[in-house]
């Protein structure tokens, strides 16, 4: 914060020569990460421009007109897809946000809950935990896949909206980052203030701890509900009827449709535009607690 | 006692005659008794509109029968395979599968798939030849019922072939100089594009010049993926490769729908099926296609290879076999229930009567150009030579991409890809225990 403001405030004053030479060796420096970035940008905001565009082109223009032209099939796209199979995807739709949204905020509230206990209190064997935590970060969620169908099964919950959401509420990576932020963000005499003056454990959690690590869990909620959006192999070993299904899936099989059947492109890439959006929505509301992470970051330093 | 038979049998030679009797002798008979009462049954299948097909089942047959139906759709390919067997691991498969019949053998000798001769030996008049030995895998067991068929067929652009006064080719010799025709009369077109993504286009390519890839000789398999039949078709498709008569490019890509819509590419080896594909990647070249016969490889041959069609198949955790192999039989024999599947799901059925009443009596619209289309298709269907399946098909498909993939983009020695395919293949077979011979 203050670097920048110097930067603005120094050509303006411009009266000693010291001052006067430093900003524009900043700006040079400066060139070469802002290219970078912009590279970065370009590279991944292109597959972005590229559904967007392609989205509005109707499958006769599809392959036949040039990438980057827009067509004039969107509406039809949209309708097409609203009427396949009697609007199959606003169920998937549904169930995506159902999945996603709930899977992220029990995680996120596990994460919490286990991350301040971690932080907080010394008990035997916290280490070790959080060392089995961590090497479970470092286990890819994939390879979990079959083995949990195989636990569910035997529960008899394959196939139903609970086979998706309980393998997600616990996310090694969101009690990890919980454990880091707690520590960092919740100073051990505010806890120790709250025993002094009688408050439960429970209250110190609920009304001290939990508001300071409140744009942590966001992070952690964010990650969550992005993994859980995208995920495909957990629902797609889980789930066999498709009114269950989650976005990823649906549009899957809208590609797989059999050798004698072609792929559906324009619906699945109109498809997949529309379910880009509720994410991007998310990152824009949600943009707000990050900069209140950089605020308090500021405020306890 | 019975399971432990079947189960040791399996896993030693599925795909053989040896011991077939005996297998039969405890198939799905003892388990599913004469049922009384409402079944309900779940069925996984790809085919888009099957609910509506199914529908029809649901109102009519099977409600005499007191035998509902209910649709799971799913995505089709080698993921659904490993689906069905995590879900029988689970014991958890549905009543039904839709099955690839490559993929028979593979689930068979997961001991997924139920026999369901006693159900429909019947049924076996309605279907070629070949396609029934492909759901027996040679024992007396029935392991599927046949539902649709892809006989091998060449596309070609009747309008440029006159532009360019290319003649259709009758034999791959002719192909091939047909390709190199084109070449000189127009350098930047292609005659078409050898697509090393498409396991199955290479799997019926050698099926049709007599390539056996699985076979068993006494309790031992035999993998013939690397005999020569199918180095044949290898060094004849490299080498067009590499002299750059044909592009070298995968097929589905968009860039390949371009390739074929702007007649850059103008012809394609593909199946009955084809028509579908070219409605939408093709859209601008409608009625300027005609079909024609598979290129042979001696002219007084008449043979063609398949490239896709899947089969209606029982599984082994089904509570009520004997309902699931009578709604199976229905599926694919009953006259209605082909109409539909051939309107909502736009397959070819495999049962010969089907293939040129109702829906096929017209040619497909794509294709109005040519009214004998389906005529035409029905005949070649029978020409497909039989096809050997054996158990890790998916693994000769991985490599297949694999090896083919960097060979075809390199333009290097197709027949190294083969053995690469072959040994990749043996070596699995053996990791998983069958006993293979050289």
């Amino acid at each position: 914060m203050s670097a920048l403001a110097v930067h603005d405030a120094a050509p303006a004053a411009g009266t000693t020569p010291g001052t006067a030479r430093r900003p524009p060796l900043r700006r040079r420096i400066a060139l070469v990460p802002t290219l970078t970035l912009l590279l970065g940008a370009v590279y991944t905001l292109l597959p972005v421009a590229w559904v967007v565009i392609a989205s509005t082109k109707s499958g006769h223009e599809l392959f036949s007109t040039f990438t980057f032209l827009p067509g004039t099939g969107f509406a039809d796209n949209i309708r097409d897809l609203d009427a396949y199979r009697g609007g199959v995807y606003w169920t998937w739709m549904g169930n995506s946000a159902l999945y996603a949204g709930l899977g992220a905020l029990l995680s996120t509230a596990v994460s919490a809950f286990s991350g301040y206990a971690l932080a907080t209190y010394r008990f035997r064997g916290r280490e070790t935990m959080f060392n089995v935590l961590l090497a479970g970060v470092l286990m890819p969620p994939v390879i979990l896949a079959i083995p949990q169908y195989l636990l569910l099964a035997k529960a008899d919950l394959t196939d139903s909206y609970l086979s998706v959401l309980l393998p997600q509420i616990l996310s090694p990576y969101g009690v990890y980052l919980a454990r880091i932020y707690a520590s960092a963000a919740v100073p051990a005499d505010v806890v120790e203030a709250g025993r002094m003056d009688g408050a439960s454990e429970w209250r110190i959690f609920t009304r001290i701890a939990l508001p300071m690590m409140i744009p942590g869990m966001v992070t952690v909620f964010l990650f969550q509900f992005v993994a859980v959006w995208n995920n495909f192999l957990l629902p797609y070993i889980m789930l066999s009827d498709d009114e269950k299904f989650p976005l990823t899936l649906g549009l899957y099989t809208l590609l797989e449709q059999g050798a004698n059947t072609p792929a559906l492109y324009t619906l699945v890439i109109t498809g997949a535009f529309l379910a880009v959006l509720p994410l991007i929505a998310l990152f824009l509301v949600i943009q707000r607690f990050w900069s209140l992470d950089l605020l308090s970051g500021a405020v306890k330093s | 006692m019975p399971h432990t038979k079947r189960r040791r049998l399996v896993t030693t030679a599925v795909a053989v005659s040896l011991g077939a009797t005996a297998l039969a002798a405890c198939g799905s008979g003892d388990d599913s008794k004469a049922e009384s009462g409402p079944v309900s049954l779940t069925y996984w299948t790809w085919t888009p509109g099957m609910d509506k097909v199914v529908d029809l089942w649901n109102k009519g047959p099977g409600k005499k029968e007191q035998i509902t139906v209910t649709v799971k759709k799913q995505a089709s390919g080698d993921t659904l395979v490993t689906k069905i067997l995590t879900a029988h691991k689970a014991k958890k498969a549905p009543d039904l599968v839709q099955a690839e019949y490559q993929a028979l053998p593979t689930l068979v000798s997961n001991d997924a798939l139920a026999d369901v001769s006693e159900d429909v030996d019947d049924v076996k008049d309605k279907f070629a030849e070949g396609v029934w030995q492909q759901t027996t895998l040679g024992t007396e067991a029935v392991y599927a019922v046949p539902q649709d068929i892809g006989p091998m067929m060449f596309y070609y652009r009747e309008d440029l072939f006159k532009q360019y006064g290319l003649k259709v080719p009758t034999t791959w010799e002719q192909f091939a100089e047909t390709a190199r025709q084109l070449k000189k009369k127009a350098p930047d077109k292609d005659l078409t594009t050898f697509s090393a993504n498409d396991s199955g286009l290479f799997a019926g390519l050698a099926q049709q010049a007599g390539a056996k890839w699985w076979s068993t000789s006494g309790d031992k398999w035999k993998v013939g993926i690397d005999d020569a039949a199918t180095r044949k078709v290898a060094e004849f498709w490299g080498g067009l490769v590499e002299e750059g008569a044909i592009d070298n490019q995968p097929m589905y890509t968009p860039s390949w729908n371009k390739a074929l819509n702007t007649g850059k590419q103008i012809a394609w080896v593909s199946a009955v099926w084809a028509p579908g594909t070219l409605t939408t990647a093709a859209p601008d070249t409608k009625g300027k296609w005609a079909m024609a016969p598979l290129p042979q490889w001696s002219a007084d041959k008449d043979v063609t290879g398949s490239w896709g069609g899947s089969s209606t198949a029982v599984t082994t955790d089904s509570a009520h076999k004997e309902a699931a192999a009578k709604f199976a039989v229905w599926l694919n024999t009953d006259h209605d229930a082909l109409n539909a599947l051939a309107k909502e799901g736009g397959i070819y059925p495999a049962s010969t009567s089907a293939q040129l009443s109702g829906a096929f009596s017209n040619p497909p619209a794509y294709f109005s150009n040519q009214p004998d289309f389906y005529t035409k298709a029905a005949g070649i269907a029978k020409t497909t030579a039989p096809a050997s399946w054996g158990p890790n098909v998916n693994v000769a498909y991985t490599s297949f991409k694999d090896a083919f993939g960097a060979a075809a983009k390199n333009k290097s020695d197709f027949t190294a890809a083969l053995r690469k395919m072959q040994d990749d293949t043996v070596a699995d077979m053996k990791k998983q225990g069958f006993g293979v011979s050289r």
